[in-house]
């Protein structure tokens, strides 16, 4: 053996000549609480199991929400909130926030509108030079954040008010609602005879793919590392200032998409579109499970919260329920969501003391 | 068992304490007779604190029986343990400093005159017939703050004593005294066993042990193995209990066929951390980094893994440069480092230890960019495996781990990666005699197949025992180069205090040989030559020598925290960052043992329940 020996991975010769002790290496069961309660008694079931009942009332006890169109306007009205919680939960889970992803949304809406309507450019080369505008909205906050490492909280509150600034200067208090028909209507049309709107296709898209990055990829993995402890991230080779630029850069561009949809599927571009959103954006994350801490969070809990505000939202308006008292009740919900963790916490460090005691 | 007349001042039988799913205590057993001294040993996580804290009333049991001077005993407060006559005297003395020592001794039940105002005339009369009685001199009037470790402890006795308790438990009192201070301690302490007080005493120096208690009783794994007679028993018999094993070997180093050069650092320049660092380690080869905390040793290797920059030198490994401040392109070169600070840097407690362990091989874990749990768990629980972490399932987290376990897993980690050159900083800090020396088997082990590895310790015998060749940093300089022959205690200690100057003068080898002639001719007598010559020389080396007494009392060392003295004037040198430095030293029987600070403790105690001198068991 010398230093020449070959490199082959975790599993090589070197490794299984390694061992303590002349007794044979333990082995070790890979899971220490049974499929049942690691997949149930979890913070995101616990969402989805509120989202399900939520629904249930919903078409019980709500006038006209089991009717076929709710679901489309559901779905219709959520998906621009779909798409930002994506890189948002990314964001989240490494320990920072971005508060200027609506102000990007905005941003990206008066650009494509002063591309298409006023420079007369298609709609493609306006979106592309909308992302474009997106990417770089994040890098600039993925650059102090992760480079000048200043606060995100900071520098993303900056950028709120910047972007939006940029936005409502570049047009002023007009709106472009001069669209190219064609474009409008695809942004709320159905998939082939369904009700099922087409933006459904690139929001499952995106979903599948912030799905795998967050849980299935090495990127993922250092992120919640990230999230815990970026010094062993750091002593670990994880890249964090380049994990964080990505990330911002994602939360950007997928902000600046959103932007195009939702000025499509509202025919108008405006300095003020969406505004607000990146509250309810980043309430739906907490919803669904994610720490604001770092390090926790799982996407299919993000995907209940943000069903879940979609549900109660549009369940409350056929209601009559004002504006006003939806926010407070997301507000409450928001709040609860911070405690629901530790109390599902408690209760995952109490189920295996249980099933001890029992055997 | 022992058996008294008189019925035990303190009984525990099978007491059960658990948080959440973890088994702190299983089965507390103790029985401490009036008139005696009862040793309590174990290793880290034994359960002996635990166990400490329910009788205090810190925590309350779950099962088993507790009484106390015979009467079922249940507190549910550290005050109601008080009140009936219990105290607890820790590592780490709790006074106000800003009130007088009289004022602490009767801290809440002051003694009052007429009109309910505190009688101060009999207070200060008390505590002086109590200091008598102890044989101190203490002022009553002067504030709790500046007094050495030594005499809050004293104060804390006399609280106890003020309080007439029956029993009276002591928590490695001794950690932070000198030869002198323990010696008056003991003493006190024998005076209040002859009174017919009954005191439990938690230590991990043997020959306290064997000096004081009259009985003792083992525990391991949170169970009592044993009760014995301190004169019926040896030092490798209560090893033997205590880690369930013969622990034969301590540094277990075999020779090896050293290789060619596969880390090669040359001029290495960080302003103000280290200056012009070159050196090599070879295939085969442990090279120890000594030198007193705070020299640079880690920083160094910081610098060399990438994690921190540099301003100018290079690194190579196996003939190729690795860039500087990239650790992912270090680890693909094939390096690997164990941090000193395991909950820090090397682990992310919350995750679980698959997570951790496959944390620096996930690229060669992904297959077509995609990396699953299962994928994980295998390389992971291989490499548990194969480093007997103790764990119920990969996925448990590793925060509950103690800190042998937490340490094997960061090994674990860095071993997966397959490195050529391994950085180990401080291998075996803070964790148990056991899982020490399985540490030390598998570095002995990992070099014998042609690994090259770096170990920084400030654990004297550690890089003695261990390392083929010694490199002694002191000020952020190199100042020897040893070879294992050549590397004595004398040598390394007196590189790891060179000053600066002298260090850049002349070079540092013949700088220690000089030094080291000049300490042998002197060597016979206990010579003032000696103290002044090597001046900076810790006095526990000198006493390792046999220029010292064995009562270890130190004269006045900066270096040594072990005195009362605050370390100041003697030692003129501009090193900020030594200001507080090694907390370390030789013990009196020649065994390791890391001496603390204040500071270091309370941190360490803090962040992972660790006490400083649990790592220090070792046969005589």
């Amino acid at each position: 053996m010398n230093s020449t020996t070959t490199r082959a991975g975790a599993d090589s010769s070197a490794a299984e000549k390694v061992s303590l002790g002349e007794d044979a290496p333990r082995t070790y069961k890979q899971y220490h609480r049974p499929w049942f309660f690691r997949t149930f008694i979890t913070t995101e079931f616990l969402i989805i199991a509120l989202l399900a009942m939520v629904w249930i009332w919903a078409n019980i006890s709500v006038d006209g929400f089991s009717g076929p169109l709710t679901v489309r306007y559901l779905l219709l009205d959520i998906a621009p909130l779909m798409m930002i919680a994506l890189p948002m939960t990314l964001i989240i889970v490494t320990g920072q926030i971005d508060l200027s992803v609506a102000s990007t949304m905005g941003l990206s809406s008066v650009v494509v509108g002063i591309a298409h309507v006023q420079w007369g450019l298609s709609l493609p080369m306006a979106g592309m030079l909308a992302i474009l505008v997106g990417v770089a909205c994040g890098a600039f906050n993925g650059f102090f954040v992760a480079y000048v490492k200043l606060p995100s909280l900071a520098v993303t509150i900056g950028t709120l008010a910047l972007f939006r600034g940029l936005a409502v200067g570049l047009l002023g208090t007009t709106a472009l609602t001069d669209f190219d028909p064609d474009w409008t209507s695809l942004a709320g049309a159905s998939i082939g005879d369904t009700r099922v709107p087409l933006v459904v296709v690139p929001v499952v898209g995106l979903i599948a793919i912030f799905v795998v990055l967050l849980h299935f990829t090495p990127f993922g993995r250092g992120l919640y590392d990230i999230g815990h402890n970026d010094v062993t991230a750091r002593f670990s080779g994880v890249n964090v200032a380049r994990s964080q630029m990505i990330t911002f850069v994602l939360s950007g561009a997928v902000s600046a998409f959103a932007g195009i949809y939702y000025t499509l599927r509202y025919g108008n571009s405006r300095g003020d579109n969406a505004m607000g959103l990146e509250l309810e954006v980043i309430a739906a994350v907490l919803l669904g499970g994610v720490l604001i801490f770092g390090g926790r969070g799982a996407l299919h809990g993000v995907l209940a919260g943000v069903l879940l505000i979609g549900v109660i939202s549009s369940a409350l308006r056929l209601e009559g329920v004002t504006v006003n008292v939806i926010n407070i009740i997301i507000g409450v919900l928001l709040i609860a969501s911070v405690i629901t963790p530790q109390i599902v916490g408690g209760l995952q460090r109490r189920s295996p003391k249980k099933r001890k005691a029992a055997s | 068992m022992v058996t008294h007349a008189d019925a035990p001042v303190l009984e525990l039988e099978g007491v059960r304490k658990t948080f959440g799913s973890v088994v702190a205590l299983a089965d507390g057993t103790l029985s401490v007779q009036p008139g005696s001294v009862h040793a309590l040993v174990g290793e880290n996580g034994a359960g002996k604190s635990t166990l400490i804290k329910i009788v205090a009333g810190l925590h309350k049991r779950d099962e088993g029986a507790f009484r106390f001077r015979g009467v079922d005993a249940e507190f549910s407060s550290t005050a109601d343990a008080k009140d009936a006559g219990i105290a607890v005297i820790y590592q780490e003395p709790t006074l106000f400093p800003d009130l007088s020592v009289t004022e602490n001794i009767f801290m809440g039940r002051q003694p009052l005159s007429g009109g309910k105002r505190i009688d101060r005339q009999t207070m200060v009369t008390e505590a002086l017939q109590i200091f008598d009685r102890l044989g101190v001199d203490l002022d009553p009037h002067r504030p709790a703050q500046g007094l050495s470790i030594a005499d809050q402890q004293i104060i804390e006795i006399a609280k106890a004593i003020s309080l007439d308790a029956h029993l009276l438990i002591m928590d490695e009192p001794t950690a932070a005294l000198s030869g002198v201070e323990v010696e008056r301690l003991f003493n006190v302490t024998r005076s209040l066993r002859d009174e017919g007080r009954g005191i439990v005493f938690i230590s991990h120096r043997f020959d306290e042990v064997f000096d004081l208690s009259d009985t003792i009783t083992v525990m391991r794994d949170g169970s009592y193995i044993g009760t014995v007679r301190t004169n019926e028993t040896s030092n490798s018999e209560l090893v033997t209990m205590m880690v369930g094993r013969e622990v034969n070997e301590l540094y277990p180093k075999t020779p090896t066929e050293i290789g060619q050069t596969v880390l090669e650092v040359e001029g290495l320049n960080s302003k103000g951390t280290f200056h012009d660092v070159s050196f090599s380690v070879r295939a085969g080869e442990i090279v120890g980094l000594a030198g007193l905390v705070g020299a640079g040793r880690s920083e160094i290797a910081r610098a060399v893994f990438g994690v921190d920059t540099y301003d100018s030198g290079t690194v190579s490994l196996g003939n190729q440069r690795v860039p500087k401040s990239k650790p992912a392109a270090a680890i693909e070169a094939g390096m690997a480092l164990i941090p000193e600070d395991r909950r820090q840097q090397g682990l992310v407690v919350e995750s679980s230890v698959a997570e951790n362990i496959g944390a620096a091989i996930r690229k060669r874990l992904q297959k077509f960019g995609i990396i699953t749990r299962a994928a994980e768990n295998r390389a992971a629980s291989s490499w548990a495996g194969r480093l007997q972490v103790k764990t119920a399932a990969m996925s448990m987290s590793a925060a509950t781990m103690s800190g042998g376990n937490q340490q094997k897993v960061v090994i674990a980690k860095w071993l997966a990666t397959d490195p050529k050159l391994l950085i180990i900083d401080e291998p075996t800090r803070g964790i148990d005699v056991g899982t020490k020396s399985e540490v030390h088997r598998l570095l002995s082990q990992l070099a014998g197949e042609g690994m090259a590895i770096l170990m920084i310790s400030s654990e004297l015998p550690e890089v003695l025992g261990m390392a083929d060749r010694v490199l002694v940093v002191s000020e952020g300089h190199i100042t020897a180069e040893l070879d294992r022959e050549d590397a004595t205690p004398e040598k390394v200690m007196h590189a790891a205090t060179a000053r600066r100057e002298e260090a850049v003068e002349r070079s540092g080898k013949s700088q220690t040989d000089d030094l080291v002639t000049a300490g042998e001719v002197q060597g016979d007598e206990h010579s003032s030559a000696v103290e002044t010559q090597a001046e900076g020389e810790h006095p526990t080396v000198r006493q390792e020598r046999g220029d010292l007494p064995r009562d270890g009392h130190c004269s006045g060392d900066l270096r040594c925290h072990s005195g009362r003295h605050e370390p100041e004037p003697e030692f003129p040198l501009q090193l900020p960052r030594l200001a507080r430095p090694a907390a370390h030293s030789l013990h009196p029987d020649g065994s390791c043992h890391r001496l603390s600070d204040r500071h270091r403790h309370a941190q360490r105690r803090s962040v992972g329940g660790l006490h400083a001198c649990d790592h220090c068991i070792h046969d005589r």
